[in-house]
């Protein structure tokens, strides 16, 4: 089992993140076939309604909307502040959580509602134990 | 079913005792309920213990262990930030079913210091400053946000808040500061999460608090009528589904549907409301509680603060005590905390910051991930 996972590339920041191989990245969200709710990450059973085995999964689009966010000034050691942490509603469904980069962290400068793509990069050099680097997603400004 | 009752309470004054064990800390209030009641640990049929952070640990039978190990059963419960509630209530439902006469609650934490939250990594790369922010100052930061979105609550609002709740506590003896913060000393703290500054985030202190719960009619065997609270509603939810609440959780429904429920089993409505110490674990929390209890219609919230119509003399005070802000937050306490606060003005009791005539208070408690309990509590006579 020596060399298995320095062999791959980067690895995905978290499960709903996919890399396909070859194509692009994408966020996968799963939707209940019964009541139309969507989920990050796999699951078997809808929290909505309570269907069973009802979730198939979905490409999520890389266009959104910045529902609310809040700029952090104090985190835990060793994490670079100020950034601004981000609730995008996604154009066609799900609402993902992340950082809105590529704008200044200032309450004067952030518009609820303005328009946000969604891009992916290293995930600021952070690596694993086993030091993997990973790829994360971030929003960024988009043309309105 | 019988009506259930209050006829001890206490709290201890809030601080920092990393010398003393929970089970110490937890004793020192429930002896103080005990005595308020004139009755004995040998009198109690049963323990409700809230604690969080050591909540593997039987806090309760080790609590007993200092104060009188009798035998009864024992619950510890966990339940975030409404444990404490969470162990009042369960103590009041055995009481109601008629299992028991008379019972105790504690609720009790010893805290660490520092940030809560963002934790939650699991495998791979730590996510807090990647995917946002998991902090709990953030968290209730982009709650806060969300009613800014909708209303136009500025910074300024939510920051009154902590002025009003900073005041109230410079007339509480028992909470943790008794320090008035005017609003430029607010917004110029250190900005913890916009819009939260360090003075609009909880305290995370050491404390405890205990209740002594009793049926009607051992009430009436023991003479303790006089200065009795009745539990008018006792209300515990669940976070419903919601659109977005896998990434943000949901404060505010499981709130609605506590209150409505409270207002029902206890047959009246938020005007009937004197007095009312809600969580406040963040400045902008209480903005949004404001209309999730009912206290003002959707969107008014920031008018109330404007108005001080919350504030001590207000038409419905908020946080007499001082609130998590500045009493403090000992996560597993708080919930009994603040019925401690509520029953000692309808008592009349309260000394300086006494609401003056209240019949009727209510208390409200969140634990995210999520729990809300809500009491009703009635003057008796
Ligand atoms: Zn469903």
């Amino acid at each position: 089992m020596a060399d298995d996972t320095q062999a791959s590339g980067p690895l995905p920041v978290v499960d709903f993140l996919k890399l396909p191989e070859g194509g692009d990245p994408y966020l996968e969200g799963h939707v209940c076939s019964s009541c139309s709710a969507i989920f990050l990450g796999a699951r078997r059973h809808c929290s909505k309604c309570g269907a069973r085995d009802s979730l198939a999964p979905k490409r999520l689009e890389n266009r959104g909307t910045l529902y609310v966010y809040s700029i952090v000034h104090r985190s835990f050691p060793g994490i670079e502040t100020p950034y601004i942490s981000a609730i995008v509603d996604l154009e066609g469904g799900g609402t993902v959580k992340g950082n809105l980069i590529g704008i200044d962290p200032d309450p004067e400068k952030l518009t609820m509602g303005m328009p946000v793509e969604v891009v992916y990069k290293d995930a600021l050099g952070r690596k694993d134990k086993e030091g993997n680097s990973y790829i994360s997603y971030f929003f960024q400004p988009a043309a309105g | 079913m019988s009506d259930v009752y209050v006829v001890g309470i206490d709290m201890i004054k809030f601080g920092r005792f990393p010398e003393r064990s929970v089970p110490e800390i937890a004793a020192e209030s429930a002896l103080g309920a005990l005595d308020d009641a004139g009755l004995t640990i040998q009198d109690m049929q049963g323990l409700w213990c809230g604690n969080l952070y050591q909540a593997n640990a039987m806090v309760g039978q080790r609590m007993l262990q200092e104060i009188g190990q009798t035998g009864i059963p024992v619950v510890n419960c966990s339940n975030a930030c409404a444990t404490g509630a969470t162990a009042f209530r369960d103590a009041w439902l055995a009481i109601k079913a008629g299992v028991y006469d008379v019972v105790l609650a504690v609720g009790v934490e010893q805290m660490g210091r520092g940030l809560l939250g963002g934790g939650g990594g699991g495998k791979g790369i730590p996510k807090e400053g990647l995917l946002g922010s998991g902090l709990m100052p953030a968290v209730f930061a982009e709650a806060g946000m969300e009613h800014a979105r909708k209303y136009g609550t500025t910074f300024e609002q939510f920051a009154k808040v902590s002025v009003k709740n900073h005041h109230h506590s410079t007339l509480n003896p028992k909470a943790m500061y008794q320090k008035e913060t005017p609003l430029d000393e607010v917004m110029n703290a250190e900005m913890i999460a916009y819009p939260n500054t360090k003075l609009m985030c909880s305290v995370n202190v050491d404390g405890s608090a205990a209740a002594v719960l009793a049926s009607e009619a051992k009430v009436k065997e023991l003479g303790l009528m006089g200065r009795a609270v009745r539990v008018k509603a006792s209300v515990l939810t669940s976070d419903p589904w919601q659109e977005r609440d896998l990434v943000m959780p949901d404060v505010n429904t499981c709130t609605r549907l506590a209150a409505q429920a409270a207002y029902e089993m206890a047959g009246v409505g938020p005007d009937d409301i004197d007095l009312v110490e809600l969580h406040d674990c963040f400045a902008t929390a209480e903005i949004l509680h404001y209309e999730n209890l009912g206290l003002c219609a959707d969107g008014e919230a920031g008018k109330l603060i404007d108005e001080g119509q919350t504030a001590l003399g207000g038409r419905v005070p908020v946080n007499v005590s001082g609130g998590l802000l500045s009493k403090g937050h000992p996560l597993g306490a708080t919930g009994i905390a603040n019925i401690f606060e509520v029953s000692t003005h309808l008592r009349g009791e309260a000394g300086k910051r006494q609401v003056e005539g209240a019949r009727l208070g209510l208390t409200h408690v969140i634990g995210l991930g999520s729990a809300c309990a809500i009491h009703v509590l009635e003057k008796v006579g």
